[in-house]
């Protein structure tokens, strides 16, 4: 409970802020703010408090509490400019506080109220930020398609929660399992309210067929915005994902699994292939973050497999925090231009700046020793004994072509650059990227340490 | 005996709200004008309230009853930001035509 009144408390500390101009000050509070959070919850490891009986701080919860706010707290520093650059900072740090709210109602909610509440906390916030670059057209039409597309897709999570209340009689997903569990014919209605639940949570997974919002969301949005989203809201989806379907449908497991696995095949395809024809890298590696969810997609239908989730989750997120760094700075070098051309001759520019970037590439293109590697190798060897062999197959074959528009970006890094200025980075860019890039060398040491949680 | 609420089956009720949900769902994908697409979700929402009011009472569980009220505050958070979102959209490009919204393709 502590967490989430600190979490919040800090949103509405947020807005007082802008009254009294912190702008130099908020930061640091923020940063205090999330490590205290993570000591919350380390303090609360193994309680299984249950708050009101609608949320409950299991372990999947504090552990994916404790990742996204450690996240967060690495994105707060990457970003910072974006929240001392213009008049709004208050704004903005509110703004994003009450999505780390939203979030952490979603890894712990036990009640389909709360994860519907905490959906459209972290939503719609959101959607504000997507489009907080007022006066850039683009950045209005990602808000607006965000926007739209979001409110349709939690209307279908709102029916799909109306049918399966009027198939159960209950929203508490113990008491929804249990029920199911004991009936001896499960009303079709159910498996309706599953298929509308499930779809609305692929949309706000961005797993295909229901992805096509994500690329003009990750393009249009401010690059820091796109990285908080490619980042800490789809670790927390993820987590809300896994624990709706393990415990409110975990007793049908048979029935979505087989679903969620096409989902799958699907997802890994079309973005691997529309990612490989991208010439914006933005875009890219918006379509990368899409097939990236398709392989996270993999720890939802097989069994046991919530350490894998946290794993995958950590290091795609740590290694895009990374990417978008680079992203921005090198958009904001070339004047707004983030084709691929813009990253020719990065290591001449600045050496730090283009090893970090191809560390993160090759972690996400899973190349041996990298992180990225064995949290792919981790998933392969689950769907191997679970028996989805033919699964494994698509999955290392759109790796390949994963690895074909990775190495697009990489070759251009070591061109000749057009133009000979050196790139120069300030001390809380070069910080992150480092530590980041470090980050993902150790965790793919030490994976058990990761793995051996949940 | 069926289930029934006063005499009325619950069947109609459960018709009654896919139906506007439907209507609902149709008017989004086929309208373009962005505030018949806002009225339109607002549509679907109120039909997913009218079914968790009906179960509500047919179980005899005011749960339903309290998740409506969220859903009402919810979706009006929601419109709030929309329409900021569209008066935003109206500013840069003196139009609330949807049909301008094309620059991010690919």
């Amino acid at each position: 409970m502590k967490e989430l009144i600190l979490i919040a408390g800090l949103g509405v500390l947020a807005l007082l802020a802008g009254l009294i101009n912190g702008r130099k000050f908020f930061m640091p509070i923020v940063l205090i703010g999330l490590s205290t959070n993570i000591g919350f919850s380390l303090a609360d490891w193994g309680s299984n408090e249950m708050v009101y009986g609608m949320l409950k701080l299991d372990n999947f919860a504090l552990a994916f509490n404790i990742v996204f706010s450690a996240i967060a707290f690495l994105w707060f520093i990457s970003a910072y400019e974006y929240f001392t650059d213009d008049n709004n900072f208050s704004d903005h740090f509110a703004l994003v506080l009450f999505t780390l709210t939203g979030a952490f109602l979603l890894v712990s909610f036990t009640n389909m109220i709360t994860l519907f509440l905490g959906i459209e906390i972290l939503s719609i916030p959101l959607f504000v930020l997507v489009g907080s670059n007022k006066t850039k057209l683009k950045s209005n039409e990602a808000a607006f398609k965000y926007f739209l597309l979001g409110s349709f897709a939690s209307a279908f999570l709102l029916f799909g929660m109306a049918l399966i209340y009027g198939s159960t009689g209950s929203f508490d997903l113990a008491i929804i399992s249990g029920t199911i569990a004991k009936s001896t014919s499960i009303p079709p209605m159910y498996f309706a309210g599953m298929l509308l639940m499930l779809m609305s949570i692929a949309f706000k997974v961005s797993a295909a067929p229901f992805h096509f919002w994500a690329p003009d969301a990750y393009e249009g949005a401010p690059t820091n915005i796109t990285a908080y989203m490619a980042t800490v809201v789809k670790t927390v989806a993820f987590a809300a994902f896994f624990r709706l379907f393990y415990s409110a449908f975990g007793s049908v497991h048979s029935e979505y699994a087989l679903v969620l696995s096409i989902m799958c095949a699907i997802t890994l395809i079309v973005a691997n292939i529309t990612a490989a024809v991208q010439a914006n890298v933005k875009r890219m590696m918006a379509y990368s973050s899409i097939s990236h969810a398709g392989f996270m997609l993999i720890a939802i239908f097989t069994l046991n497999a919530a350490n894998l989730l946290l794993y995958y989750t950590l290091v795609y997120s740590i290694s895009s925090i990374i990417v978008f760094t680079v992203i921005k700075i090198v958009k904001a070098y070339n004047s707004g231009n983030d084709s691929i051309n813009a990253f020719k001759g990065l290591l001449k520019q600045n050496p730090i700046l283009a090893g970090c970037l191809i560390v993160a590439l090759l972690s996400m293109a899973g190349i041996p020793p990298l992180a990225g590697f064995m949290a792919k190798y981790f998933m392969f060897t689950t769907l191997v004994s679970n028996g989805y062999l033919w699964l494994v197959v698509i999955a290392i074959l759109t790796s390949l072509v994963g690895v074909y528009y990775y190495f697009k970006v990489i070759i251009a890094v070591f061109q000749k650059p057009e133009t000979e200025n050196d790139i120069t980075l300030s001390f809380a860019h070069k910080f992150i990227l480092i530590i980041c890039a470090l980050a993902l060398l150790v965790i793919s040491i030490v994976p058990d340490m990761i793995l051996g949680v949940l | 005996m069926e289930a029934s609420i006063n005499g009325v089956s619950l069947n109609y009720y459960i018709i009654l709200s896919t139906v506007l949900f439907c209507i609902g769902v149709l008017g989004v994908m086929i309208r373009r004008n962005a505030i018949i697409m806002f009225m339109c979700i607002e549509l679907m929402l109120n039909a997913v309230n009218l079914l968790m009011v009906a179960f509500s009472r047919y179980f005899g569980d005011t749960n339903g009853q309290v998740f409506v009220v969220f859903i009402m505050a919810v979706a009006a958070a929601e419109v709030a930001v929309g329409l900021a979102i569209l008066m935003m959209i109206y500013r840069n490009a003196k139009t609330s035509d949807t049909e301008v919204l094309n620059q991010l393709k690919g």
